[in-house]
């Protein structure tokens, strides 16, 4: 055990812990100010804002010697006995200096600036700088230039941490980003012809501690203090990210990653940065609709109990009385497909719900979206084929209630075979040519000829449908029921390394949507509001494969097959 | 928000004394007022017929006004900051980049319900580029709800109508000056920073 003194404080961290004096002062509660040293990337000690007070402590005598000059903290390991003053005058002196460095060469742009507040310049200056300026320098705004489709820089706003430069040779591989000129007149570039293009691009934009990254997906769509943040799930893969979803009033502006060293460190893809558009998409299925007598009715929520109970058991029911449970008395055969972009409990509770209708109700797992191969990063960053969040949620479920997993390829050749009396298909797939951040058409043939027409074998069952978008399904549905995109549902991500995360809606769904947990529990007869927690409770203790999944489940997901060694 | 509040302050209402409990000697107190502004000088003047002289347009706090830059521009820089300090929430802006060479940012649509605002003037002491003010304009009506949601536009020609009788407050400040224009990847373009330093 080594012990660390950071302002008189002790602190104690691990043998085998290699933290240096940044990350020992953030243990302590002392912020150390820092541009350039960022936890993903090589150390480079430039910006010199992080420099602090050090020196040793003698093992046997107790006794403190300190180095005379201050050293970077982002640079200066911390070891047994070592000695850090982060509140000296000198370190203030040193602080101030550097802000006002920065200063000198800085536009006055925080009005029009996207990173005005949560710019670190902006931070730092308040808390660290000089109150007043001493350099009589004219104001003026910053030049921009394009660094690729997704990024801008604004040259002047940059105090060359080289945060950016270090991301794309260390992170995404591609080292398009450098830095030309020397001195004061040193700017970030990319080389003539060849453009910031790789697809972690977008987190050079969080990376760059002040505004001089735009993200131009974003760029003045809202300022950030307007903003709320919402811990989520990134369901573009089964990688699935956590992310945070950052919106106003109902509607997302942004998505940015949030650190989870077990799955996605501190970044995400742009396909998913940008692939949230489809949400507020004019097109998305709105409205619960019937078909009675071929003639398309709407639905109002408050009557679908007793519809769907109409549908599943073929038995009519007055919207008046509460439908009778568990009634199947003509012994129907039933079906249920739970989507890959369901969560565990929605997938739960609709299996309970269709079970209690017919024991042996077919259970399978929807259809999986593939899109090219799996893409590897020199860190370790995988974008994932598979382009939907919890395939292995729904296996593990599925496997677990049924003791198999059905595709959705042999569910249809089983309907084909012998129909079903009635099927109840869940979808929330994004729109077919719609995931791509770049926009280029990435449907599969399959998904092609899902939008047009129906798989044969489906059309003599009843069917209820549920979706975000329009398809054959949808429109020979006997029941459309509008489906909730992912950031207005509440539940559990299975990612493809099994870890489980829980995630609450960051926006509440358009008019006229109802989300799959709230439809469900209320199907269920359940009291109140939809509640994932207590359904993954009820999952957990039910279902050995989920049982790591009691108890509050970490902000970083929880591992369910690690987490049962245990 | 719950009684448990910690953000509540409960507050006692004040003892009320024998004097007060009386109510005399308030209500001599009351009548003494009055009688002062029956026999003092009239301070009322018989609108519309007749119109109230303003002392001071500077500090008067009428209906808003967008101001123009040199070039007839909206001077403002969509920086929503009004809008974050308007405590009526009657300010909504939409941000864009601008058309022009030498600005990074415009509104595109700036709108203000002017029978939300309360004109408290937070908007204008909020603003950096003193872009809007408050005019001395006071007798604000119209004939809908709609009529009184001023647009851009409309806010632009009350600056017109009045750019004359109360210039801009902050004329007398020096230009920001214009930046250079954005030069092409790695061109050797000298650092702004080099006239002023
Ligand atoms: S980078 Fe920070 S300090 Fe600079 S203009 Fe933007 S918000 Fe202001
Ligand atoms: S652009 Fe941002 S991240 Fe890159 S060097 Fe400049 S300040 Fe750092
Ligand atoms: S005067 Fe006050 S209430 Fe009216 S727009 Fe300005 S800040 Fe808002
Ligand atoms: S504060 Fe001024 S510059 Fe900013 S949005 Fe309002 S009017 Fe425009
Ligand atoms: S953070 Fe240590 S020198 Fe930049």
């Amino acid at each position: 055990m080594a012990i660390v003194l950071i302002d008189g404080q002790e602190i104690e961290i691990g043998d085998d812990e290699r933290l240096n004096g940044i990350q020992v002062a953030a243990r302590a509660g002392v912020e150390v100010p820092h541009y350039c040293w960022h936890p993903g990337l090589s150390v480079v000690a430039s910006c010199r804002m992080c420099l602090v007070e050090t020196g040793k402590r003698d093992a046997d005598s107790g006794e403190i010697s300190m180095l005379p000059k201050l050293v970077p903290g982002c640079q200066t390991p911390a070891r047994d006995g070592t000695v850090f003053v982060t509140d000296s005058e000198k370190v203030r002196q040193a602080r101030a200096m550097v802000e006002e460095d920065l200063l000198i060469r800085h536009p006055v742009d925080c009005p029009i600036c996207d990173k005005a507040g949560e710019c670190h310049l902006q931070d730092y200056h308040f808390e660290h700088g000089r109150p007043e300026r001493r350099a009589d320098i004219k104001p003026f705004h910053s030049r921009r230039r394009e660094l690729g489709e997704t990024v801008t820089l604004f040259v002047d706003r940059c105090v060359m941490c080289t945060r950016c430069v270090r991301f794309t040779r260390e992170v995404s591989g591609d080292a398009e980003l450098m830095v030309v000129h020397r001195g004061a007149h040193e700017e970030i570039d990319v080389f003539p012809g060849f453009p910031l293009e790789n697809k972690l691009s977008g987190n050079v934009v969080d990376l760059c501690p002040v505004g001089a990254l735009g993200d131009l997906d974003f760029l003045y769509s809202q300022r950030v203090w307007f903003m709320k943040q919402h811990a989520s799930v990134c369901a573009g893969c089964s990688t699935g990210c956590s992310i945070q979803v950052e919106e106003n009033q109902d509607r997302i502006h942004r998505l940015k990653p949030r650190e989870n060293p077990h799955v996605n460190q501190w970044w995400m893809c742009d396909e998913g940065r940008y692939g949230w558009k489809y949400v507020h998409d004019n097109a998305r299925c709105l409205a619960p609709q019937q078909k009675t007598e071929g003639a398309w009715q709407p639905l109002d929520w408050s009557d679908a109990p007793a519809v769907l109970h109409a549908a599943l058991s073929g038995e009519n029911c007055s919207p008046e009385n509460s439908p009778p449970k568990n009634s199947n008395p003509k012994k129907r055969r039933l079906a249920a497909v739970l989507s890959p972009f369901l969560t565990v409990e929605e997938a739960y509770l609709l299996a309970t719900y269709i079970r209690q209708y017919d024991e042996n109700a077919v259970l399978a797992l929807g259809r999986i979206p593939q899109a090219g191969a799996d893409e590897s990063f020199p860190n370790g960053f995988t974008i994932r084929a598979e382009k939907c969040p919890n395939r292995r949620g729904v296996e593990m479920l599925l496997s677990a209630l049924t003791g198999d997993v059905l595709s959705w390829e042999s569910f249809l050749e089983q309907a084909a075979e012998t129909p079903f009396d009635a099927v109840w298909i869940t979808g929330g797939y994004p729109p077919v040519n719609g995931n791509d951040g770049a926009g280029e058409d990435v449907a599969s043939e399959e998904e092609k000829s899902l939008a047009t027409e129906l798989p044969a074998g489906l059309a003599s069952s009843t069917l209820i449908v549920q979706d975000l978008f329009d398809s054959a399904l949808w429109r020979q549905a006997d029941i459309q029921l509008p489906s909730a995109a992912f950031v207005e549902r509440s539940g559990s991500f299975v990612n493809a390394g099994n870890r489980l995360q829980s995630f609450e809606w960051a926006i509440r769904p358009p008019a006229g949507v109802m989300t799959e947990g709230q439809l469900y529990w209320r199907l269920l007869d359940r009291d109140g509001l939809y509640n994932a927690r207590r359904v993954l409770e009820d999952v957990a203790r039910e279902h050995i494969a989920f049982a790591a999944a009691s108890g509050e489940i970490p902000a970083t997901g929880r591992d369910l097959l690690l987490n049962q060694l245990v | 928000m719950q009684a448990t509040d910690p953000d509540i302050q409960w507050v006692e209402p004040p003892k009320l004394g024998l004097g007060e409990r009386m109510y005399l000697p308030l209500f001599l107190q009351g009548l003494t007022t009055t009688t002062k502004h029956l026999v003092s000088a009239k301070v009322t003047v018989s609108y519309p017929d007749q119109e109230p002289e303003i002392d001071n347009p500077l500090i008067y706090r009428g209906v808003h006004r967008l101001n123009r830059d040199e070039q007839g521009r909206v001077k403002c820089v969509a920086c929503f900051l009004c809008a974050t300090a308007c405590p009526a929430h009657c300010i909504d802006i939409l941000g864009v980049e601008s058309p022009w060479e030498d600005r990074e940012k415009y509104p595109e649509s700036f709108t203000i319900d002017e029978l939300r605002c309360i004109f408290c003037g937070m908007c204008e002491q909020a603003c950096p580029v003193d872009a809007i003010e408050l005019t001395s304009l006071y007798n604000l009506t119209g004939r809908s709800r709609e009529e009184m949601i001023f647009d851009k536009e409309k806010l632009l020609s009350v600056y017109d109508a009045t750019k004359d009788k109360e210039p801009m407050k902050s004329a007398q400040l020096p230009p920001v000056t214009t930046p250079s224009t954005a030069t092409p990847s790695t061109a050797t373009s000298t650092s702004p920073t080099e006239g002023g330093a």
